[in-house]
């Protein structure tokens, strides 16, 4: 395969998707993936995110607005005049094909001649890690090699756009990291421009150059993975990406007071009043003294680091993410600090 | 399976006695009727006559109209299978890709006719083959029409077991998705992978057809089985021994059905 650059940019413009049943699935959608760039739509279920994908597809019609991909408008466009590769969340190699014919369908479909669609399709095989592959059936691969194989089958052809469709999702933990990352480093290594469906917003932090926060068929937040996690325009964007703790909190003159603590706000034009305070557990300390203090519930070890949960006088669980050279057992009273990171809050909503 | 037994899991020696009792039952007789093909009339003796007989020109004239019974049953086969491969096949298909709650719907139309007894089928269809014969004529392939509604149940159990095991839906947009359009979709990705179960729907609406008599005969149509009654008043010898190879015949198909399924189960495991 050819290493040159050869994305599209897909651009979605004021997308309705209505099933007629209730809310609409995309609600005036617009997204804009630049040439060779790594697009997460990330969400909860029944965001819309994989109808998105869907339309960019052409397997979803859309109810209004308009998709183009290279600047040409492909709305209209029946699927299998898209140029696309596509990976599902199910396995879906045919199984009465082995695992080379199977990349070779689409080489078959633009009638490339057999010599060199075998050669493109071990080639394929060869990139996702299944060089002599290539005569096992679907019943004879691992998930993850199936996956592979659908990869290899999705890009054979060169497509303008790769849509993954949470191609992880049927995967255990360790394979789902190890093929998120070969799925990142075939991406940027034949500079394809993608769209990554996924529920799971550490993958989507992983792997996306930038990552788009769905709710209820629309965009809540788009930007860098960092940019999301350190900033977050919104109490829903805050609260789905990372782990984050919900204090009690007033906002007074640009201030946020928690627990007797000024904290810098995120947004400083919010309202003054009572609000629901975001702090993720990596922006509080355990020190030796300090004016909050907390009983330890629970400790967990997840290998770099170490998270405990401490109940709060006020009966309030607060999560803490410290070194694992600290190492603090149930019921052991601990001092807290907050470093100051900025936060976001969000009104209290009267009942 | 090291689970414990549950009750009413029939143990091992129980399963045994079960299935030879099954088997005898059914064995008895089809064993009498292999007996029965060898004795030579009243004198209790056994005698090869009446299968030799089945060569010999002088004789066998008279089996002329099962000749006949053979040819219709034959066209019948084929009518039944058409229909069933032109009309329930896409449908479910279709049903199966664009219009899934129409699923219980099609299963239930489907299952309907064998809930119902052949005689009373009959009653409803005479009125409808007056028509019909107007229309198509008396030649014997419009009873498949009928045949098609008879096998409706079997041949899309068939057919909706293998549905179930094959992902079609992802199958065909993966394919669609890679450039592949709606007919080369149903003939490169779906009907090789429903195969099995398209053969086993054919094989097993061959097997009904070839055993109906009831409608044939109550519509006054000339088939295998309605030929087989008219002669064994002149030949029970004869009749016998045709009803016994149609019996062969309808048994190896659904050992070959079998077979279609284990093969396929088989390579799964592998």
């Amino acid at each position: 395969m050819d290493a040159t650059s050869r994305g599209a940019t897909v651009e979605l413009t004021e997308v309705v998707k209505n099933y007629g049943t209730g809310a609409p699935a995309l609600d005036t959608l617009s997204l804009h993936a630049r040439p060779g760039e790594f697009v997460a739509l990330l969400g909860p279920s029944g965001c819309g995110k994989t109808t998105a994908l869907r339309t960019v597809a052409g397997l979803e019609a859309v109810t209004s607005g308009s998709i183009s991909i290279d600047g040409r408008d492909v709305t209209d466009q029946p699927t299998n005049k898209r140029d696309l590769g596509m990976v599902f969340q199910s396995y879906s190699l045919f199984p009465h094909l082995d695992a080379q014919a199977n990349v070779e369908f689409g080489l078959r479909m633009r009638r490339v001649p057999a010599g060199e669609r075998r050669e493109r399709a071990l080639g394929a095989l060869e990139m996702v890690g299944l060089g002599g592959f290539g005569s096992r059936f679907a019943h004879q691969l691992s998930g993850g090699q199936q996956q592979r194989v659908a990869l290899a089958r999705a890009l054979v052809t060169r497509p303008r756009v790769l849509l993954l469709d949470e191609p992880l999702s049927a995967l255990d933990a360790k394979v789902r990291v190890q093929l998120r990352e070969e799925i990142r480093r075939i991406q940027t290594e034949l500079g394809i421009t993608t769209l990554f469906v996924t529920h799971d917003q550490e993958e989507a932090l992983a792997v996306a150059d930038r990552v788009a926060v769905m709710r209820a068929g629309r965009i809540e937040q788009i930007g860098t993975p960092e940019a999301l996690y350190t900033q977050p325009q919104t109490p829903f964007v805050a609260e789905f990406i990372g782990l984050s703790n919900r204090l009690p909190g007033t906002v007074r003159g640009g201030f946020v007071e928690v627990y007797g603590v000024e904290l810098p706000l995120l947004d400083p034009t919010v309202a003054p009043g009572p609000v629901t305070v975001a702090l993720r557990p990596e922006d509080v300390e355990i020190v030796s003294e300090g004016a909050l203090a907390g009983v330890v519930v629970s400790t967990s070890f997840l290998g770099s680091l170490r998270r405990s949960t401490v109940r709060l006088p006020d009966d309030t669980l607060l999560a803490v993410q410290h070194a694992v050279g600290l190492r603090t057992a149930p019921g052991e009273r601990v001092a807290l600090r907050f470093t100051g990171a900025c936060v976001s809050v969000k009104h209290e909503e009267n009942p | 399976m090291s689970s414990p037994r549950l009750g009413a899991t029939p143990s091992r020696t129980a399963r045994t006695i079960i299935l030879s009792l099954v088997g005898l039952l059914f064995a008895v007789p089809i064993l009498a009727m292999i007996e029965f093909t060898f004795r030579d009339g009243l004198s209790g003796s056994y005698t090869l006559t009446h299968w030799t007989n089945l060569a010999n020109p002088a004789v066998n004239a008279k089996y002329a109209p099962l000749a006949t019974a053979l040819a219709n049953s034959g066209v019948l086969v084929v009518v039944t299978v058409l229909l069933v491969l032109v009309v329930l096949l896409p449908t479910m298909i279709l049903v199966e890709l664009r219009f899934p709650r129409l699923r219980r719907v099609l299963e239930f139309i489907c299952i309907v006719p064998i809930t119902v007894p052949a005689i009373v089928l009959v009653v409803g269809l005479v009125p409808v083959y007056s028509v019909v014969v107007k229309v198509a004529g008396s030649s014997i392939w419009s009873l498949g029409f009928a045949y098609g509604i008879t096998v409706l149940p079997y041949a899309y159990r068939a057919i909706q077991a293998n549905l179930g095991t094959v992902d079609v839906v992802t199958l065909s947009e993966a394919a669609r998705s890679l450039g592949a359009g709606w007919a080369t979709v149903l003939l490169r990705v779906i009907l090789p992978n429903l195969r099995r179960g398209i053969l086993a729907a054919a094989f097993i609406s061959i097997a009904v057809v070839l055993g109906e008599f009831t409608i044939a005969s109550l519509l006054n149509r000339v088939n295998l089985q309605t030929a087989l009654v008219l002669i064994s008043k002149s030949d029970p010898y004869v009749a016998v021994i045709f009803s016994l190879l149609a019996l062969a015949f309808a048994f190896v198909l659904l050992l070959l059905i079998g077979r279609l399924s284990t093969v396929g189960s088989r390579r799964r495991k592998a």
